[in-house]
């Protein structure tokens, strides 16, 4: 029982971590809150799902077809993300603070409300990418379907840990979230480096939708909002800005959900009070998160 | 008498006259639409307190108005008086504010924004789930507002009722915005530290703050349960919470009638939409459409549609 729950536990993890490495790596550079970042993931699944419908030929089921739907879906998120900073985020960069976030909520309702007008207003039945089988290990029944999923957010995330460590770009992007005008003036194109970090987290959002329509089985105009929510609140109980603690805070919450809802009586019903009230005792305890630091205040 | 001030007093005539004179005809939708809408307006005037003025990001204020709402629904069922219903649930939002507050204290920015949405949420489920007490999502009844032997019902009514409350909110925040506690409030907004330093008591004024944003939400809370007579946990989601978040920043931050513009136009907007597109294949473009104004008017104004006097300058003294 106890193992079955963390094998679910660690599935679900592995989506909000995906979810809130897109927040965090936005934050740790515009410390802005991106609202849209939860129909950037939801589009990302429809990428995969008009793929499907308009040229299933290259989606056989497989690797091959789940590596393709990954990719395609990753770069159609990444390239919208890039898209929605160019047009409602840039613009206000030297705004008031608040101003790029309700920018982020209006973008928000629009694409929601795009795919509800143009796509569809019902639940649409993801493609099986992957056949659905069931293994035993240990006593605990585990699917082919989260191994896949935890498989691909795992490798994806030692991807961007490469990437953000070893490569040229990567230290670039670590500078601009440093100082961003200090990285200006060592000679780095930020405005550049800010695109690139939209481009990435919104293709971890994009991978993030795939591996949750194929999770769920079907995807809908609203899937968005609730794992945003909590893949936000994930990067915060970790210490947002913080990519280790965005991996961290999307594990401890997803296992903490579902154990709640396995072990506590009407547990589903609570599960969410129970999430919001460890986030909340938390950051009593540390005010900016597990991994987060402490942050000297200017006088 | 100027044209600014002839204005003024026309636009409150017809804000008092117009309602009463739309009655019960085809127009009566737009009394209840002004109810809402004066709804609204509460509660930002309320939230005004916290995020305009102190400079706190609250993602859950929608919290306290539902402990309004079901503080009179509850008390309804109990048959409990006006008199004592209204300073039981106002100390009832307000003690839960308070309870929020002290917690959150030393949480700064965004931190600040995540614990309060978690507590909005949790509010929410509390509510859905506690069937003992709140029926949980079948929602419950509530009785009209009753003084002594006298009801109050229809929505023209209401509106007055409503329109009342939020004259009283604007004349209390321009008092206190004026006031010593209103200067102390800007100070901690611009800078905690600095404020400090100078003898501002900051915890202090951060509780009277949110105590007094948790009374307006509770009043709003009250009239709306007694309006409407239903109450249940699905008007008090987390979408009301940033709505009413976007209307403060869309309207301009501590800006009283800037609050006030916000609130008309994105509790005006989707009503009004679905008025006039009713029947049209448009309907269902009403929150597309919402969204893109949101962004556009952002871009435009980034310091809001009615900035406060001394935010623009501030906004504007790097260009002059």
């Amino acid at each position: 029982m106890f193992l079955q729950q963390l094998v679910n536990g660690l599935t679900l993890g592995s989506i909000y971590s995906l979810i809130a490495l897109g927040y965090t790596l936005v934050y740790g550079i515009l410390v802005m809150i991106n609202f849209a970042h939860s129909e950037v993931l939801m589009v990302g699944s429809f990428v995969a799902l008009a793929v499907f419908r308009f040229a299933p030929a290259i989606l056989p089921q497989g690797p091959v077809g789940l590596i393709v739907a990954l990719v395609l879906s990753m770069a159609g998120a990444g390239v919208l993300n890039v898209v929605i900073e160019r047009f409602a985020y840039r613009p206000l960069r030297h705004a008031q603070k608040l101003a790029p976030l309700i920018s982020s909520i209006g973008v928000s309702i629009v694409l929601q409300n795009a795919v509800f007008l143009w796509v569809s207003t019902q639940s649409e039945s993801f493609p099986e990418l992957i056949a659905a089988t069931q293994f035993s290990i240990g006593g605990a029944g585990v699917s082919s379907l989260q191994l896949v999923c935890m498989a691909s957010a795992i490798g994806l995330m030692m991807g961007l840990h490469f990437f953000i460590e070893h490569t040229k770009v990567g230290k670039a992007m670590r500078a601009c979230s440093d100082d961003l005008e200090t990285a200006g003036l060592m000679g780095i194109d930020s405005s550049r480096i800010i695109a690139l970090t939209f481009l990435v987290g919104g293709a971890l959002g994009g991978a993030a939708g795939v591996l949750y329509g194929l999770n769920y089985g079907s995807i809908k105009y609203n899937l968005g909002f609730l794992p945003g929510v909590k893949a936000f609140t994930a990067a915060v109980l970790g210490g947002i800005g913080n990519i280790r603690g965005a991996v961290l805070g999307g594990f401890i919450l997803g296992i903490m959900e579902v154990m709640a809802a396995g072990y506590i009586p009407r547990g589903s019903d609570w599960k969410d009070v129970i999430a919001f009230s460890v986030l909340i005792f938390v950051l009593l305890l540390r005010p900016s998160g597990i991994l987060g630091e402490k942050i000297a205040e200017k006088v | 008498m100027t044209p600014v001030s002839a204005a003024k007093w026309a636009g409150l005539a017809a804000i008092l006259v117009v309602p009463a004179l739309l009655g019960s005809g085809n127009y009566a939708y737009l009394v209840q639409a002004g109810g809402m809408i004066g709804l609204y307006m509460i509660l930002a005037l309320g939230l005004n307190f916290t995020m305009g003025y102190v400079g706190l990001f609250d993602l859950g204020y929608i919290a306290f108005f539902a402990a309004g709402a079901y503080g009179a629904a509850i008390c309804g069922a109990y048959n409990v008086p006006l008199l004592i219903e209204l300073p039981l649930t106002v100390a009832f939002a307000v003690l839960l504010r308070l309870g929020l507050g002290v917690s959150i204290l030393r949480l700064r920015g965004d931190y600040l924004a995540i614990v309060t949405m978690g507590f909005g949420e949790i509010t929410r489920l509390v509510i859905n789930n506690l069937d003992s007490i709140t029926n949980g999502p079948k929602g419950m009844e509530v009785p009209p507002l009753q003084l002594f032997s006298w009801t109050l019902s229809g929505n023209l009514g209401y509106y007055y009722l409503i329109a009342a409350c939020v004259a009283l909110g604007v004349i209390g925040s321009r008092r206190l915005e004026d006031s010593r506690v209103g200067r102390a409030w800007v100070a901690i907004r611009e800078d905690e530290t600095a404020a400090r330093l100078s003898g501002i008591s900051v915890n202090e004024h951060k509780l009277l703050a949110f105590t007094i944003s948790a009374g307006f939400a509770a009043v709003a809370g009250m009239i709306f349960a007694h309006w409407i007579q239903f109450v249940t946990p699905e008007s008090f989601v987390f979408w009301e919470s940033i709505l009413i978040v976007s209307m403060i920043v869309l309207g301009g931050m501590g800006s009283i009638y800037g609050v006030l513009l916000g609130a008309l136009i994105l509790g005006g907007v989707p009503q009004i939409l679905q008025v006039f597109l009713a029947g049209s294949k448009w309907i269902d473009y009403r929150y597309f459409f919402f969204g893109v104004v949101l962004v556009v008017v952002v871009l435009f104004r980034p310091e809001g549609l009615w900035p406060h006097k001394r935010r623009q300058a501030e906004l504007h003294e790097e260009a002059a």
